[in-house]
């Protein structure tokens, strides 16, 4: 019974520190654009930025399906109707803000819309963009 | 006449009889909805999931459309929704747990792991015409909130339906 117990606990204890770890990967927009263009072969392009994020490629839908043309405000979940907070930084200080969310929505929304994950130049790009947005 | 009617009655008996012991779901229609989601939210749950949508309540669905649904994220309704082993198992066992009442059997799970698709769901909105079903502020009949003001919190009580029109 003890055991038992201690083990849970100790299971308790691990998984909050694994919570921990990934909560600890806060950053900021600029310092994730560097780590992109670190990663990335050119610099980034703001405006090309804005092109991936507005067309549509493989799929039926863009970025901006859900994000809105300017992510600049509310968008809304293409299938579900759920409203989407603003994507832009300086519309929402939240975003861009923790490395592993960043790379989670990327890797996903990647895959939705262009069918295969984006390269750390695409990143680059499209965060250059976001960034670019000033109200 | 009157011996005719207790001729029928004799025979009506065990069928009557026989009908109420079938194993009819406990819920009433009324609070289907009450009794399913009554269960508080496991906040990395309600935090991942209700990023797209509603945090549905677990009991919404039988464990093994929730295990197939879990397993199957990357390719989720039609948009990949993959998650890291950790947080999938996380979630997967908090659903598991408080998933619909197995004794329900295998009428409970609903095509494609659907709750849309539900018997019960099809009750419990038989009055809601085709057109409400369709109009931009609803769009898919997933988006619960559209109408159930209070879905973010659980709470899919009649009371706090507004039907938009």
């Amino acid at each position: 019974m003890n055991t038992g117990i201690s083990t849970r606990l100790m299971a308790a204890v691990v998984l909050t520190a694994a919570g921990w770890s990934e909560l600890a990967t806060a950053a900021t927009p600029a310092q994730l654009l560097a780590q992109y263009n670190a990663q990335a072969a050119a610099p980034s392009s703001a405006e090309r930025g804005g092109i991936l994020f507005t067309s549509r490629h493989a799929s039926n839908w863009s970025c901006a399906s859900c994000h809105g043309v300017q992510p600049t405000g509310l968008g809304q979940h293409a299938a579900t109707g759920r409203p989407i907070q603003a994507l832009a930084p300086a519309f929402n200080p939240e975003r861009f803000t923790d490395a592993a969310k960043v790379e989670k929505w990327f890797r996903r929304n990647c895959k939705d819309v262009l069918g295969r994950e984006c390269s750390a130049s695409e990143k680059a790009d499209v965060l250059s963009w976001l960034i670019s947005l000033k109200p | 006449m009157p011996t005719k009617l207790k001729w029928t009655a004799r025979r009506m008996a065990p069928l009557l009889l026989a009908l109420l012991c079938l194993p009819w779901p406990i819920y009433a229609e009324d609070d289907e909805g009450e009794r399913f989601a009554s269960v508080p939210l496991l906040p990395l749950y309600k935090q991942e999931c209700s990023a797209c949508h509603v945090a549905y309540p677990p009991g919404l669905l039988p464990a093994q459309s929730w295990r197939r649904l879990m397993s199957g994220l990357p390719r989720h309704f039609g948009t990949d929704a993959s998650l890291d082993a950790t947080s999938v198992k996380q979630i997967s066992d908090w659903l598991g747990k408080h998933a619909a009442p197995s004794a329900y059997g295998a009428w409970a799970t609903p095509t494609e792991d659907r709750i849309t698709r539900s018997a019960w769901f099809g009750r419990q909105h038989n009055e809601i015409p085709a057109r409400t079903w369709k109009l931009p502020a609803v769009k898919s009949a997933a988006n619960c909130a559209a109408c159930h003001t209070r879905a973010d919190q659980g709470d899919f009580n009649e009371r706090y339906v507004r039907i938009p029109r």
